[in-house]
């Protein structure tokens, strides 16, 4: 069967429940290269693009980490070597402390929404939801090829930020007003600047084009028999991951037209009585706090559009490869429900410290903390779905393990930095970066890793090599507890974040050898990273291939399709569905599995 | 060239790693992949078990490594309360963590994959699900309630017999204005700031003004055991006033004040026994990101008893003398601002 041939012409084609045998868009024909492979329309291979470019961006980003650490590790050192890489900015292999915050501020911008939205949630929700609810592409494929352009686009505009004169953005990722909005704060938020705001507003376009699509697709496009209540957890939590993203990134929109027009044209939304420069501004009646309002409207929910994809997959891999049903499915899907509903209400927690009302903050602290018990819901589902399984070690079940370990680790931190009498002592300090790259940095890169070692197969027709995904798996695993466990340490002694030197300070100059020891490990990490690159690239030309259809013995529709599905993804008409997407059970032909196209038997019972 | 040479050497490690892990794979189907899984699967499970014991150990090394280098105990009654309330929730936690992580990987160990095994079919148990939505439930509510105590204790209104005293940033560094005589601090306006004689744009139409004292170089002189209350404000962007021995922080605001009250109980020369570190200095630093020097915005607080106190504000000069032209310039020159400024400093060494 030569299903590279089936190709659905246009962007409306008909599926969904009530067509579901209606096919006769299917035409044989050899697409153009850029039609196939550049512009496409087809949902896997916009994931794909999505998952690439996030890799790329990717290295990128832990590149400027290593870049940074070693400033961090060995202050009194030199690196020729960046000289290389940066030019000026490390003259004579020193970084400058304004490339060192550039650096900081594009690490954090690129990892969080470069690689842990777009390259994560673009990546599986295109591949993933219509090879999952049962359709031939999303609902407006066209749409979803627009959703990467634009991203693409913002990815141009951001990666141009690198090479300015004055440098790319140097105020957070987080660029609060006043720093970010005047040229005279600081080199980056110069021309910098300008290209960040543009390249995130393009950024929100893409996410607002992708997460209506998937939506759209997730409450219309299901193929018959599969009802809500029938969807694999990686859909549901990949839903709610679109709706936090509508929802959320709309807010961060306005606030960052307003920086621009408080850059450019005189307004003062964000500030107020300011004297820099040697000249007292005109600016009288902004508030730089409104920023942080708008900002982590989105910020927080942004948090959970980096965790839901991570837990939505971790689910679906512990329980396949546990040969056992997700333990709890419909107190999974509710505790995503709270996750959901409580992340629009908990963002000013990372406001405590601004001298924002007590009593508001101490509803936060409420709200925050109640976060926590759907959170322990799920950790103690996946551990009830392990217990009494039969446990496959392949490499996507390793890091989704790994997954829960890290968010144990970094959740329960959360409980410190969530509660205001304790974050007014901690915030902004290493207890934060540790809190946060453990929870939404690790741990959702751990969710992703487990994602494209799970589905690679369905991407590409082949197996990635396991031996190097084992030494990926348990390097960084040490890894990151080996670099971000101590980091909880210098923190709590109130070492503050975002620093380029502590040698001056009596209360933090102690923590130089961990720090070195951090740095050390950090760059171990990285290399093992792109050994995974590595490991990426061979395999899709070089992997063992596939000679089954569904190789973990998977319950789910993706696997039902042709090995390499093309554009359409079935050939024929789309199965219909007739059971829960987690039937591990003995089926009576010595298979411990029943995927959710096999009827139900007499007298079973549904779940 | 080392560079390139660098890169060439990794990418080999790299494909000496994949023909390696290919050969295995051969190896694999040669030898029978069920096999092989299942001895993987061995391997692996070990492995986890003593990754586990490593880390258990590791955090062990941990403590005992920085048990030393934390923060000396709290130098103010909300920050002892703040210590006992940390210590409650590592307490939490730590059990949560040190139970979960086990159950992890021993569930892991014990219930990997086996020919005799077959998974026990468990979709679903609604009392399981009660009692592990009603704990954590219990437990948040009872940390949010000592939370909560604390909040509200260290952000009340600070006692009407505290010490006002203003503290400002700006890039980089903390200016802190003291009331004077008068115990008023007069009003400011940005508009007539100016770096040269009104480095905090004093009023000099306002008497209140006219004996104030600016301490240029982050020195913030408190009087142990008396509650002092901050006003924190900012010239230019957002700085934040962490001090870490009080356990306290607050975001300097431009065009917004916050404030902040403490009680400071023990002096810096006290400390100065305490911690065994004749250099021990209470530090002020500066917690949002503010620009390039934001490193080296750096502060002291020095506790005193309020005779030495007293002693040290006699010896201040009011900011009015000589940089209001209104005030007569004495005789002798204006002592220089208290302390060298280093208002850039990429060197953060200097700044001492």
């Amino acid at each position: 069967m030569n299903n590279e041939e089936i190709i659905i012409e246009g962007p409306n084609v008909a599926h969904g429940a009530e067509s579901a045998t209606d096919h006769h868009g299917h035409e044989h024909h050899e697409q153009h290269f850029v039609w196939k492979y550049i512009f496409s329309q087809d949902h896997k291979i916009i994931g794909k693009q999505f998952l690439i470019t996030g890799i790329i961006w990717a290295i990128i980003g832990a590149m400027f980490s290593v870049f940074f650490r070693l400033q961090l590790g060995f202050p009194d050192s030199t690196f020729p070597f960046m000289e290389k890489f940066l030019g000026d900015w490390a003259k004579g292999g020193k970084l400058s402390p304004e490339f060192y915050y550039a650096l900081v501020t594009m690490h954090g911008t690129i990892l969080v929404f470069f690689v842990l939205t777009a390259g994560l949630s673009g990546t599986f929700a295109n591949i993933l939801i219509p090879l999952q609810v049962g359709a031939r592409d999303m609902a407006s494929p066209f749409m979803n090829m627009l959703s990467y352009w634009f991203f693409f686009t913002a990815s141009i505009l951001m990666f141009t930020s690198l090479f300015v004169e004055t440098g790319p953005a140097s105020g957070g990722w987080t660029t609060y007003p006043p720093l970010s909005a005047l040229k005279e704060a600081s080199l980056g938020s110069g021309v910098g600047m300008d290209l960040w705001l543009l390249s995130m507003s393009l950024f929100v376009v893409s996410s607002l084009l992708g997460g209506l699509n998937y939506i759209t697709t997730v409450l219309n496009m299901r193929t018959k028999g599969m009802t809500m209540t029938r969807l694999p957890l990686t859909v549901w939590a990949l839903f709610f991951t679109a709706v936090l993203g509508v929802l959320s990134f709309p807010v961060l929109f306005s606030g960052l037209v307003l920086l621009i027009f408080d850059r450019n044209l005189g307004t003062s939304f964000y500030l107020s009585e300011i004297f820099i420069g040697g000249k007292a501004l005109p600016h009288i009646g902004g508030s730089a706090i409104l920023y942080q309002h708008l900002f982590w409207f989105l910020g927080h929910p942004e948090v959970y559009i980096i965790m839901l994809p991570g837990m939505g997959m971790a689910s679906e891999v512990l329980s396949t490869n546990s040969r056992k049903p997700i333990f709890g499915y419909f107190a999974m899907i509710i505790s995503l429900i709270g996750i959901t509903v409580l992340a629009f209400v908990v963002w000013a927690h990372h406001m405590f410290v601004t001298g924002m009302s007590p009593f508001l903050g101490s509803i936060f602290v409420l709200l925050t903390l109640l976060i926590a018990v759907p959170s322990a819901v799920k950790v103690f589902n996946w551990l009830t779905t392990i217990w009494r399984g039969n446990i496959r070690f392949t490499p996507a079940m390793l890091f989704a393990l790994g997954f829960v370990s890290l968010f144990i680790s970094g959740g329960l931190t959360g409980i410190f930095l969530g509660n205001s009498a304790l974050d007014i002592h901690l915030h902004d300090t290493y207890f934060v970066v540790a809190h946060f790259h453990i929870v939404m940095g690790v741990s959702a890169f751990f969710g992703m890793f487990a994602g494209i070692y799970h589905w690679f197969p369905k991407m590409y027709g082949r197996f990635m090599n396991t031996t190097m995904g084992y030494i990926h798996f348990f390097i960084t695993f040490a890894g990151a507890y080996l670099i971000f466990w101590p980091m909880h340490y210098e923190g709590i002694a109130g070492m503050p974040r975002r620093y380029y030197d502590y040698s001056a300070w009596e209360s933090f100059k102690h923590f130089q050898s961990i720090n070195a020891f951090i740095s050390i490990v950090a760059i171990i990490v990285f290399l093992t990273q792109l050994l995974f690159v590595f490991n990426f690239i061979m395999s899709i030309f070089r992997g063992r291939k596939l000679t089954t259809q569904n190789p973990w013995g998977s319950t789910t529709l993706e696997w039902t399709t042709p090995i390499n599905p093309g554009h359409g993804n079935w050939i024929g008409e789309i199965p219909e569905v007739h059971r829960w997407p987690y039937d591990y059970k003995d089926d009576g032909h010595g298979n411990d599995f029943i995927p959710q196209t096999v009827p139900l038997r007499p007298g079973e019972e549904a779940h | 060239m080392s560079v390139f040479i660098i890169i060439t050497l990794i990418v080999l490690v790299f494909i000496i790693i994949y023909q390696i892990s290919k050969a295995n794979e051969y190896a694999a189907v040669l030898r029978g992949q069920e096999k092989v899984n299942a001895k993987t699967n061995r391997t692996i499970g070990w492995l986890l078990i003593i990754m586990f014991v490593l880390g258990l150990w590791g955090i062990w090394q941990c403590n005992e490594l920085f048990k030393n280098s934390m923060l000396p105990k709290a130098a103010c009654k909300t920050g002892e309360n703040y210590d006992s309330m940390f210590n409650v929730t590592t307490l939490v936690t730590g059990i949560v963590f040190l139970l979960t992580q086990a159950i992890l990987f021993w569930f892991c160990f014990r219930f990997q994959s086996t020919d005799k095994r077959t998974a026990f079919y468990f979709p679903h148990n609604n009392k399981l699900e009660i009692i592990w939505t009603t704990i954590p439930a219990i437990a948040m509510a009872i940390l949010v309630a000592i939370g909560l105590r604390n909040w509200y204790a260290v952000t009340s209104p600070a006692p009407a017999d505290a010490t006002i005293v203003e503290v400002v940033g700006k890039q980089f560094n903390w200016m802190i204005r003291y009331p004077g005589k008068d115990n008023e601090l007069g009003k400011r306006d940005f508009r007539k700031i100016n770096d040269a004689n009104n480095v905090l744009g004093l009023d000099w139409s306002d008497p209140h003004n006219l004996d104030d004292i600016i301490a240029q170089n982050g020195e913030l002189h408190v009087v142990v055991n008396k509650p002092v209350k901050l006003l924190i404000n900012s010239r230019d962007v957002i700085h934040d006033v962490g001090l870490p021995h009080f356990r306290l922080k607050m975001d300097a605001v431009p065009g917004i004040t916050t404030t902040l009250w403490f009680t400071p109980t023990i002096t810096t020369e006290e400390m100065k026994a305490l911690t065994h570190n004749p250099d021990f200095v209470y530090e002020i630093s500066c917690d949002q990101l503010c620009g390039k020097g934001h490193y080296s915005m750096r502060g002291t607080v020095i506790v005193q008893t309020q005779a030495e106190y007293d002693k040290w504000m006699a010896s201040q000069q009011v900011y009015s003398l000589g940089n209001n032209p209104a005030t007569p310039v004495p005789a002798a020159p204006p002592a220089p601002p208290a302390g060298s400024v280093k208002a850039d400093s990429t060197k953060a060494v200097t700044m001492k």
